[in-house]
């Protein structure tokens, strides 16, 4: 009696392995979770390093236009002006997203509404191997075909924004594409038959519901390749000049974030000043990248109201 | 009839910007294909790098890159699918998964080279683990999970209630219906997932400059115990993937064939995604009809 009694009441070995898969798969999460808490303690710590320990004005780093973290000025504040890389980051990123959109939603809706035969079987695939090449293999063209063209167009050295948003332009147009695709083939047949049926024209179809209904994912696609973009580092690093200076034209050598932190990192001693400074310029990066994430939420939340 | 003419332009623009887009694209393949392919020898891919005269392979980097994926992939799989599991098998829908699921996404999107300096700052500096390979192997490690991790979510997702009910009613405990029932189901979908996001993983270079480094000593590929620092398998070594080794020597500028090997590294990349991305479809279809009887 007594063994069937400890038998009913003991647990089974399947609520044994029961309670040890479950553990193991959440502290499988979890430690996906521990990991986006350290990266964002690690590079708050060092980034915030410059104000808090080194006493770096914040608003002189924002504004300041030259980097030069060896020098300090008259007033004996080190040359940390980041207006120069953050400008250059934005810059090549808008002027890239600019190009892309136009060209990214003419080829989504041409092999959507246009010629889905040929769309779904030549241009959708090829545009989804694209999203994989490797961007230093962007950088690598860019730096064999773009710099010399710029260079011979517009002459200059054929390194800087120019270039820069060429080779960005090129890198983030199968993603946009095939994002705006995936948001075009997700209005509803329906739509578009309810506006034929009116009489509208196929452009008028596209033109006032297609684009209109799938605005929000369209959004979505740009800025998704504005986040890529401005986060890209080795392909821009190769094309864009390197000189930390403001832009003076589109030709002229310039630098981003993440040209800066990719040349810097490597060159300057753990803790000290520089080295504190190029954190700071990553810190920018991570808060950018957290507005980016933001911004698509926003726009994911407007367009299920609708 | 001006709306029939505002149509036939339309159309004739629309028909311009793709054709405009495909000849970039088919530019783009065609300048990587037709420039490097001429440079592939089995010289160029199994001899070690020059660095200062001309001739080099890239046989050290291609080896590299090889062993830091399987290494990546080693690291990340379990823990992708472990995460995956919880998530769309145990987690209630409330607020902290919410959190954890936007956790997830923010990694997914930040900037590669920001894991690369999150790795550098953990694992070179402050475990001492100096430039390695195991040191690359956790960056990008971290690179890669949030995407296999959503790639093993989605792939169990798929898989219809139906057979979740019957594996608890035949009296199964819900981590043997998961890993008995449910996991075989989804592993065409999951291995598509782990193949795509290895091609991703192979051509990543902003997270491995400061984790693995920028060089590539000598190796002797005779010596496999991992212990000995000249073994291929040393996973403390430093080691410069292929990709690496593209942006390292241009930026340098002192190879004097620079562009040359450039050309056919970038070459080997590019083919290397594509047969990932043809392995990726061909296997999950394959999978597919043999788990489903569907031949």
């Amino acid at each position: 009696m007594d063994k069937i009694k400890t038998q009913l009441q003991q647990t089974s070995q399947a609520t044994h392995s029961e309670r040890r898969g479950r553990l193991i798969s959440l502290s499988a999460l979890s430690l996906i979770v521990l990991v986006v808490i350290a990266i964002f303690w690690f590079v708050a710590t060092k980034g915030l390093a410059t104000f808090f320990e080194n006493h770096v004005d914040f608003w002189s780093f924002l504004s300041g236009k030259t980097w030069d973290p060896g020098v300090k000025n008259a007033s004996g504040q080190p040359l940390f002006g980041a207006l120069p890389m953050i400008v250059g980051s934005f810059l090549i990123t808008v002027l890239a997203a600019l190009v892309a959109t136009p060209f990214a939603i003419g080829t989504a809706v041409f092999m959507n509404e246009i010629e889905p035969r040929h769309g779904a079987k030549i241009i959708q695939p090829v545009t989804e191997l694209l999203v994989g090449i490797p961007s230093v293999v962007y950088g690598f063209i860019g730096l064999s075909v773009v710099v010399p063209l710029v260079r011979n167009t517009f002459g200059g050295s054929g390194f800087g924004i120019l270039s820069g948003t060429v080779v960005l332009f090129i890198m983030i147009l199968p993603t946009v594409t095939s994002m705006t695709a995936d948001a075009l083939k997700s209005v509803p047949r329906y739509y578009r038959e309810a506006s034929l049926a009116l009489g509208a024209t196929r452009w008028q179809t596209i033109y006032k519901v297609v684009l209109r209904a799938a605005t929000p994912g369209i959004l979505t696609a740009v800025v998704f390749g504005m986040a890529r973009a401005f986060g890209e580092a080795l392909a821009v690093q190769m094309v864009v000049g390197n000189a930390a200076l403001l832009p003076q034209n589109l030709v002229s050598p310039s630098s981003t974030l993440t040209s800066v932190l990719t040349q810097g990192i490597g060159n300057t001693v753990m803790g000290s000043l520089q080295n504190n400074a190029l954190w700071s310029l990553a810190l920018v990066l991570l808060v950018m990248s957290l507005v980016f994430n933001l911004v698509i939420r926003l726009i994911g939340r407007k367009g299920a109201l609708r | 009839m001006k709306a029939k003419t505002a149509d036939k332009i339309a159309t004739a623009v629309f028909y311009a910007v793709a054709g405009l887009v495909v000849l970039i694209l088919a530019f783009l393949l065609g300048y990587i294909l037709l420039a490097g392919l001429p440079k592939l020898s089995w010289h160029f891919l199994a001899a070690p790098a020059q660095a200062f005269s001309a001739g080099g392979g890239i046989g050290i980097q291609l080896f590299n890159s090889f062993y830091l994926l399987v290494l990546a992939m080693l690291i990340s799989f379990p823990i992708a699918l472990g995460a995956g599991i919880y998530l769309n098998e145990y987690a209630k829908q409330n607020w902290i998964t919410n959190v954890v699921r936007t956790a997830i996404e923010i990694l997914s999107s930040l900037p590669s080279v920001v894991v690369g300096l999150f790795g550098f700052l953990l694992f070179v500096v402050q475990f001492k683990l100096g430039f390695s390979i195991l040191s690359g192997a956790l960056a990008l490690t971290f690179f890669n999970l949030p995407l296999l991790t959503r790639s093993v979510e989605t792939s169990l997702a798929s898989i219809p209630n139906l057979q979740r009910e019957a594996g608890l009613a035949l009296g199964l405990s819900r981590w043997e219906t998961v890993t008995k029932v449910i996991l075989p189901a989804a592993v065409p979908s999951i291995l598509t997932g782990v193949i795509l996001s290895a091609g991703r993983v192979f051509g990543e270079a902003a997270a491995l400059i400061y984790t693995s480094g920028q060089s590539a000593p000598a190796l002797n590929f005779a010596d496999w115990n991992p212990f000995n620092i000249a073994s291929p398998l040393n996973p403390l070594r430093p080691a410069e993937t292929l990709a690496v080794h593209i942006w390292k020597i241009n930026s340098e500028g002192i190879m004097p064939d620079a562009s040359a090997v450039s050309a056919g590294a970038s070459a080997v990349l590019v083919i290397a995604v594509l047969l990932f991305n043809f392995l990726a479809r061909w296997l999950g279809n394959r999978l597919y009809k043999r788990l489903t009887a569907n031949d």
